[in-house]
């Protein structure tokens, strides 16, 4: 088939935005629902997420006059489309294509909406969303050493920095460490408890987020939630595939993958509800002094079976 | 277009976010408030939602009589709120100032500087009378959309008989 043809596919239709867009809702609800049952709630109806967006949609936005309103607007919009990007990167169905060094790529794209929402809460020009841009980027230092020094170990383990062979190698003791390694780097990438402080709710208001309203506030609950599917999607074929291309099929693939993303957010959330947020040096502390250790062991021992075995 | 219209003003229904302004109340219809969010009543049921900013609330959710400290605090935040929007005045205090009527230090009652949409009273008023009220005032935004402020509805303190 066409390379072309096929990225496009991958991009729009699987796994990108039309499938992306309903799961980012979806994964949003698993997250409130798992949360209001660990409370003993009811919780919100399944459509809500969808019925938020909606409603942000319709709303009116405060006048943003200049070019200091005009790129507050587009953060936003740029943090949905590398959040789109990354989903349409994972290699979910078996030969779906790909190319030498697109984990680069992905790692790229994941890392852009946390960066759109450090310079958003900056750009603002309101206090709350300073603070909250200041502790996300502290944040985001600490726990992207230990993300990517996860991913890159698995990597160079497998001589490779291509998607689809990663996906489909045999799982070792080192992916197993890398993979929670990731795990335990997903809470602080998703902005949920225990790592919840830059959007602190109540805390510090909003967060970076405080100063948006209506559409724009509609595009970060959407990138918040193709956030959730990237991150979940990256995990679960780094776990899955394997397993479907022995089956074979295509539509098998699909299903594990959807299966096993659901579960990595049911275990994210469940860690959320059952926490509370952490203060920022213990959070930063807890990446440099606890998980460190994790990364630095797996990009050793992954040098180790490069080198020597 | 009216597809449209129609998917909006369900989704207005559906998703009331609120944001809790306390303009000098006594704390008590405060704590009615959380505890309609609380697991026993449960608003997010609702799809009611408490908000961080302003900016991103439907509902102003006002409690207290309005203190002359407080009331350019109210008026602010209430124009931080991005339309369509509506007021639902929790307590008596909003409604007439109640026991602190005739007080040297009040500006109220709330509807001298806001159009209240509605009126929940109660002193303070049960978490289910919130509740109604809230989703009373989410159905307003939902027929009059993006229009001028309707007549103000008052909601019974109480949705259930109440036990002598
Ligand atoms: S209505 Fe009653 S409970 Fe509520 S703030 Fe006023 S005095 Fe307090």
């Amino acid at each position: 088939m066409n390379p072309l043809l096929t990225a496009l596919a991958r991009l729009l239709i699987f796994p990108g935005l039309l499938f992306a867009v309903p799961a980012a809702w979806f994964f949003l609800w698993v997250e409130r629902k798992a949360v209001a049952l660990m409370q003993e709630r009811v919780g919100p109806p399944f459509m809500q997420p969808f019925w938020d967006f909606m409603k942000l949609l319709g709303k009116s936005t405060p006048p943003r006059p200049g070019i200091a309103g005009f790129i507050m607007r587009a953060w936003p919009l740029i943090a949905v489309s590398s959040a789109a990007g990354a989903v349409g990167l994972l290699p979910v169905l078996p030969l779906s294509g790909g190319f030498e060094g697109d984990l680069i790529l992905l790692l790229a794209l994941l890392e852009l909406p946390s960066i759109c929402i450090i310079a958003a809460g900056f750009s603002s020009r309101s206090i709350f969303g300073e603070i909250g841009s200041a502790r996300e980027a502290a944040l985001s230092v600490s726990y992207n050493i230990v993300f990517l020094l996860a991913i890159v170990s698995i990597a160079a383990s497998q001589h490779t920095f291509r998607l689809e062979a990663l996906a489909a190698m045999h799982p070792t003791f080192l992916t197993v460490l890398g993979i929670i390694a990731i795990l335990i780097c997903l809470p602080a990438k998703l902005h949920i408890n225990p790592f919840s402080l830059p959007n602190a709710e109540q805390e510090i208001y909003a967060g970076p987020m405080t100063e948006y309203a209506g559409p724009e506030l509609a595009m970060w609950e959407l990138a918040h939630g193709l956030e959730w599917v990237a991150a979940t999607g990256l995990v679960a074929t780094l776990i899955a595939p394997h397993i479907a291309l022995a089956w074979g099929t295509s539509l098998l693939a699909g299903c594990l993958f959807v299966v096993l993303s659901v579960a990595v957010v049911l275990l994210l959330s469940v860690l959320a509800a059952a926490t509370a947020r952490l203060a920022i040096d213990s959070s930063v502390r807890f990446y440099w002094q606890c998980t460190l250790i994790f990364a630095v062991l797996a990009i050793s021992s992954a040098l180790f079976v490069r080198f020597w075995l | 277009m009216k597809f449209w219209k129609r998917l909006m003003c369900t989704a207005r229904r559906k998703s009331p976010w609120l944001f809790h302004m306390n303009s000098g109340s006594c704390n008590g219809c405060d704590i009615e408030i959380i505890a309609a969010l609380s697991p026993r009543y449960d608003a997010e049921q609702l799809g009611v939602l408490l908000q961080g900013s302003p900016r991103h609330a439907d509902i102003l959710v006002v409690t207290g009589p309005v203190t002359n400290k407080a009331v350019n605090a109210v008026k602010t935040v209430y124009d931080q709120v991005c339309g369509p929007k509506a007021v639902v005045a929790i307590g008596s205090c909003p409604a007439t100032t109640n026991v602190y009527i005739d007080s040297r230090t009040l500006a109220g009652p709330l509807d001298k500087h806001l159009p209240v949409d509605v009126y929940v009273p109660g002193c303070p008023p049960r978490p289910d009378a919130i509740i109604a009220g809230v989703v009373k005032a989410a159905t307003l935004l939902a027929e009059r959309g993006s229009d001028s402020p309707t007549p103000a509805i008052v909601i019974a303190a109480t949705t259930e008989e109440v036990q002598p």
